[in-house]
């Protein structure tokens, strides 16, 4: 398995076409290259966080600041964050773009991630968060930009999730 | 010392500066002395404040910002203190109230009780330069005004009593709040 360098490099474009200008994240596997090039963009503001959760109330505070924001991290990462996803941003009608990169789901090799990739869903359906799969390169440029949109439009945090066929070549 | 007392000193300082508070009895000690619209008050997702302050500090360089934080929300997230210290707002002022309780839910001991756990030195070993640890309303005052000046990440670890409001209860509703901070936040930076 090898990242995809295109995707990558094609999903940071589109986030970048979608206006974004500031980043919370933390690193994974996938989203490695990716936040790469947000680390070496001079336009784009990176802050890595040490637990996902954290990223929550940074998005709230670029809010607040009216800085275009989104957030990085994977799946299980999302787990961590709940109570700041529910008690924060649904709580206080909060805007969260999120990126995720969804692990433990078909065809992955590593038992490690199973158990997480299969409750993701049901996790996102019981919060009510709206989640689109992202897994064509043509099409991930314009799912940014509508999770963007939906996220300031319902004042919710949406999930675009990022699959192996669009992250892994 | 009493949180209370505290947040009376500083009030007068708060009217230009955005203002993130914890839940409970932090948040109405200070909703007690007169809601301004540059005040957050996050009634729940303990150890987030730090982050939002975080947040709102990286976007915001022209505008002072002050997180009013309790030991056990702090305890919660002691990782956003690693992540201020990574990226060294010079515009945000962390006061961690520390009573050594969770009172807001009954008053059970803390780890800070006693002493075992100290949270001043956390926050220094986690790479923030300037923290004061203050059991005082003077010291507190001093420390306060040195860190308003200093134009870097400061924090402030207050030793207080473990007592808050009498009653509680607010005149505004969540998203209410929400709205009304950003809000507030837009109309201050167009008037740059
Ligand atoms: C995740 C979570 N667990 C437990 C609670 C219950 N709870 C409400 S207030 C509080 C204590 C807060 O302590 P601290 O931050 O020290 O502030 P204090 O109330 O002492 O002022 C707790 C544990 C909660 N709100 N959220």
């Amino acid at each position: 398995m090898t990242v995809s360098y295109d995707n990558s490099k094609t999903i940071f474009e589109g986030i970048k076409a979608a206006g974004i200008t500031s980043i919370s994240a933390l690193p994974e596997t996938w989203l490695g290259l990716l936040l790469q090039r947000a680390e070496d963009d001079p336009d784009m503001q990176l802050i890595q966080v040490a637990k996902e959760e954290e990223a929550v109330g940074i998005a709230a505070g670029a809010y607040f600041a009216g800085e275009p924001h989104i957030l990085l991290m994977q799946n299980h990462g999302m787990f961590g964050a709940l109570n700041g996803i529910v008690s924060l941003a649904q709580l206080y009608g909060i805007p969260l773009c999120m990126l995720i990169a969804v692990r433990g789901h078909w065809g992955e090799p590593y038992p490690w991630h199973t158990r997480g990739g299969i409750v993701t869903e049901g996790i996102l359906q019981a919060l009510s968060i709206p989640f689109e799969h992202a897994r064509d390169p043509e099409k991930v440029g314009k799912q940014i930009q509508e999770a963007w949109t939906f996220s300031q439009s319902s004042l919710s945090p949406v999930a675009l999730l990022l699959t192996r066929d669009l992250m892994e070549d | 010392m009493e949180r209370a007392q505290c947040i009376a000193m500083l009030y007068p300082e708060l009217e230009d500066k955005l203002v993130v508070t914890i839940m409970g009895a932090s948040a109405q000690e200070l909703y007690d002395l007169g809601h301004r619209e540059n005040f957050f008050y996050l009634q729940h997702a303990m150890g987030l404040a730090s982050s939002i302050g975080l947040g709102l500090a990286l976007h915001l360089p022209e505008e002072q910002v002050i997180v009013l934080d309790g030991d056990g929300s702090v305890l919660m997230n002691l990782g956003g203190l690693a992540t201020l210290a990574r990226y060294r707002p010079k515009n945000l002022l962390h006061i961690i109230f520390d009573n050594g309780s969770l009172l807001s839910t009954g008053g059970f001991d803390s780890h800070t009780t006693a002493g075992i756990t100290d949270l001043a030195a956390i926050a220094r070993g986690a790479g923030i330069e300037h923290v004061a640890a203050v059991d005082s309303p003077m010291d507190f005052g001093e420390a306060a005004v040195e860190a308003l000046e200093r134009d870097d990440l400061s924090v402030i670890v207050a030793k207080v009593k473990a007592v808050g409001p009498d009653n509680y209860g607010m005149d505004l509703a969540l998203p209410e709040n929400a709205f009304r901070f950003k809000r507030c936040v837009q109309e201050r930076k167009a008037a740059r």
